[in-house]
């Protein structure tokens, strides 16, 4: 059973990524390139749908599936790759979706979880061998933001106006 | 100048408590270098050639006394009792030990300093003219703007794993003596038909790898458009500018590949995308920052005829390190850290802490970091002059070279950087013995030497009317010559003049290439026109001319 980071919470994940077991989750992940390859079967799956994109994919592509997915998943694959934030971003503030958004590679460990948070991820799954009590301490590590919208920091302690 | 409020403490103590413990898990074995490396370089920490570097936060050069003192402090505490300070306005301690870093970074918490974004893939220290504030010639102050900058790029969470470092530099003058067209982003404050303050914006100049001067992608940006519209050119880099190849990461590559109208495109198409959910800067917030920057209280002087009667060499430091100043009877004072057998831009804790009383008697307790590599004592009134020189003097900081061909800049090179091909500041003492002659000096006029000990181009090399590349050719120290760059409104980026030489030939070259500016002027003509005027070619043949060993 794998454990995730969630609104701030250490919870069990109910999710599934594509290719782990069990397969007939009813919840899973699946790659955007296998979502397309495969529409149809997608389309007709009953279970809860979400998407795993890379770095390079455009969010504003899943514009037209975003209603029908309950997760969008944005792969890190190091942490020197910053993409997924704009990503993160994109997704929450322009394409509005309410759906879970979650920081999903190698790339997400405690040091980043404060950042992602600020670009709307509500949901991180560490990397590999990460300590999940520490990533979720790290999340109030920081009681300033100097943007605003930032969601869990008082708005005095913001600066500037959206 | 600006100060910390509550919320601007408690963040740089939250970012020490970070850093403290990132250390301790890298020092545990709990980080790897690959991992800590991001980390540390975010807080401005360097391993090079003899030990870590950390390059510490002067944000757009402006210093109080206190926070010099505590640079001089730390450099003799954790260091070896000097300091480096850069072309972007940053103080660099060269020997402290990893594990007094977070210790060192706690200290200048307490006086409102960082190392916050000094290095790695993120914004970087937001520069600005020197002069902002007391040059005759300035349309607007740049520093509450980049104060505004400073904070909002601030762990920017967005932001801050970009493809490459990105360097901001905000200018308010005519003259533009932050180098603007040669950073990632050159803000220009301009005004509109009505009088109000807003940016030209240039984008993706840099030196480095393949030089390039910023192309304008907007005339003029309303103030409160401004951090909004950072916003889209940064998302439209941060998505995507290649990550592929770390030489082709910065921004001025895509510019260069989209074409900077198709990159103009993009990002008003991001910017009409995103403003309506896009920080404002508003006009309480401006009117806020500029509060931090009102001119101290000077007193109503005359300007006086200050070296009438005094000894020649203060004569020529008047002229030559004191500049004019908005305000009658007070100078800009330059504190030169260019003294003839010294390191350019080094300075040594004694020294720091001599301006940092200086400036407090002398300067309402500010003190300046310079583009040049060299300090500035803002509002000196000139019946001080005579004293400060006397106390500069003192303590070797009065060497009256500014804008002289030994002001020269180097990077700190081979010595220190474990980047560099070849030593620069061998070669800086070997052209301060060669021009130790001040009346010869001053007979050459204003020339501007820069030189970088590798192709990263910490030293602006490009942009130096004389140019010096150190390069590594088989194991030994060679010096590619350019000549023709400049940054300060006409920018340029030179040429290179032929092949290059070996150590002991580069002060003998440029020897012989002021010889042929000698030659060829016409009465009072700058180098930099004679050059405009007559080509490269005469310069090409002058430099090679009794040198055999070019290779």
């Amino acid at each position: 059973m794998r454990y995730i980071l969630r609104r701030r919470e250490i919870v069990a994940d109910d999710w599934v990524h594509l290719g782990e077991d069990p397969e007939g989750a009813a919840a899973l992940i699946v790659p955007l390139e296998r979502l397309r390859a495969d529409g149809a079967r997608w389309a007709a799956w009953c279970g809860r749908l979400g998407v795993r994109i890379a770095p390079g994919d455009a969010p504003e592509d899943l514009a037209a599936q975003l209603p029908h997915l309950a997760l969008v998943a944005v792969e890190f694959p190091n942490a020197g790759d910053g993409r997924g934030y704009s990503q993160g971003r994109l997704l929450r503030s322009r394409l509005g979706f309410r759906g879970e958004l979650r920081a999903v590679g190698a790339g997400v460990k405690r040091d980043q979880v404060f950042l992602l948070a600020r670009c709307g991820f509500d949901a991180i799954e560490l990397g590999a061998g990460e300590d999940l009590e520490a990533a979720r301490r790290a999340l109030t590590r920081y009681t300033v933001a100097y943007q605003p919208g930032a969601a869990g920091i008082p708005l005095e302690r913001q600066r500037f106006t959206l | 100048m600006y100060r910390y409020d509550e919320l601007d403490q408690a963040f740089v103590e939250e970012r020490v408590a970070e850093f403290r413990d990132q250390t301790r898990r890298h020092l545990a074995g709990e980080l790897s270098e690959d991992e800590f490396r991001p980390l540390r370089l975010h807080n401005g920490l360097y391993i090079q050639r003899h030990a870590p570097m950390l390059r510490i936060a002067i944000p757009y050069g402006l210093l109080r006394s206190a926070q010099l003192r505590k640079l001089a402090g730390l450099a003799r505490r954790y260091d070896r009792g000097y300091g480096h300070f850069t072309t972007r306005q940053n103080l660099q301690l060269n020997w402290p030990a990893l594990a007094d870093v977070p210790d060192i970074l706690a200290e200048l918490a307490t006086v409102q300093m960082h190392a916050i974004q000094t290095s790695g893939n993120c914004v970087r220290n937001v520069t600005a003219d020197h002069m902002a504030g007391i040059a005759r010639d300035e349309i607007d102050d740049p520093r509450p703007y980049c104060e505004i900058v400073r904070q909002w790029a601030t762990l920017h969470p967005e932001f801050t794993y970009l493809p490459r470092k990105f360097k901001i530099a905000i200018t308010g003058s005519a003259e533009d003596r932050a180098a603007s067209e040669v950073h990632d982003i050159g803000l220009r404050l301009e005004r509109d038909a009505h009088g109000a303050p807003g940016f030209a914006v240039l984008v993706g100049g840099g030196l480095g790898r393949a030089p390039a001067i910023g192309v304008p992608i907007r005339d003029f940006l309303p103030l409160g458009d401004l951090l909004g519209y950072l916003e889209a050119i940064l998302r439209v880099y941060n998505r995507h500018g290649r990550r592929d190849n770390i030489h082709k990461a910065r921004i001025k590559v895509l510019v260069k590949s989209l074409g900077a109208a198709a990159f103009r495109d993009e990002v008003e198409a991001e910017w009409q995308a995103c403003r309506a959910d896009a920080p404002v800067v508003t006009a309480a917030e401006v009117e806020r920052m500029r509060t931090f920057f009102r001119p101290p209280r000077y007193e109503a002087l005359a300007d006086r005829d200050v070296a009438r009667g005094r000894e020649p060499r203060f004569a020529a430091w008047f002229r030559y390190n004191t500049r004019a100043h908005r305000v009658p009877g007070y100078r800009a004072v330059f504190v030169s850290l260019k003294a003839h057998g010294a390191n350019p831009g080094d300075a040594t804790a004694a020294q720091m802490e001599a301006v940092a009383d200086l400036a407090e008697r002398c300067s309402f307790g500010l003190v300046r970091t310079t583009h040049t590599q060299n300090l500035l004592l803002a509002d000196v009134r000139q019946d001080e002059l005579y004293a400060v020189w006397r106390e500069l003097e003192d303590q070797g900081l009065a060497m009256p070279n500014i804008g002289t061909l030994t002001d020269l800049i180097a990077c700190p090179g081979l010595d220190f950087c474990s980047l560099a091909n070849a030593g620069t500041l061998g070669v800086a003492h070997a052209i301060q013995r060669q021009f130790d002659a001040l009346d010869y000096l001053y007979d050459l006029g204003n020339i501007e030497i820069k030189m970088s000990g590798c192709m990263n181009a910490c030293g602006h090399h490009h942009v130096g009317h004389i140019g010096i590349l150190g390069v590594d050719k088989h194991g030994e120290e060679w010096y590619q010559v350019s000549l023709g760059g400049s940054a300060n409104g006409f920018t340029a980026l030179g040429e290179v003049i032929g092949p290059s030489v070996p150590k002991h030939e580069v002060a003998p070259t440029i020897g012989r290439i002021v010889e042929v500016y000698r030659a060829l002027r016409t009465e009072d003509e700058p180098f930099i026109d004679t050059l405009r005027r007559v080509g490269l070619e005469p310069f090409r043949a002058g430099a090679y001319a009794l040198h055999p060993q070019a290779a």
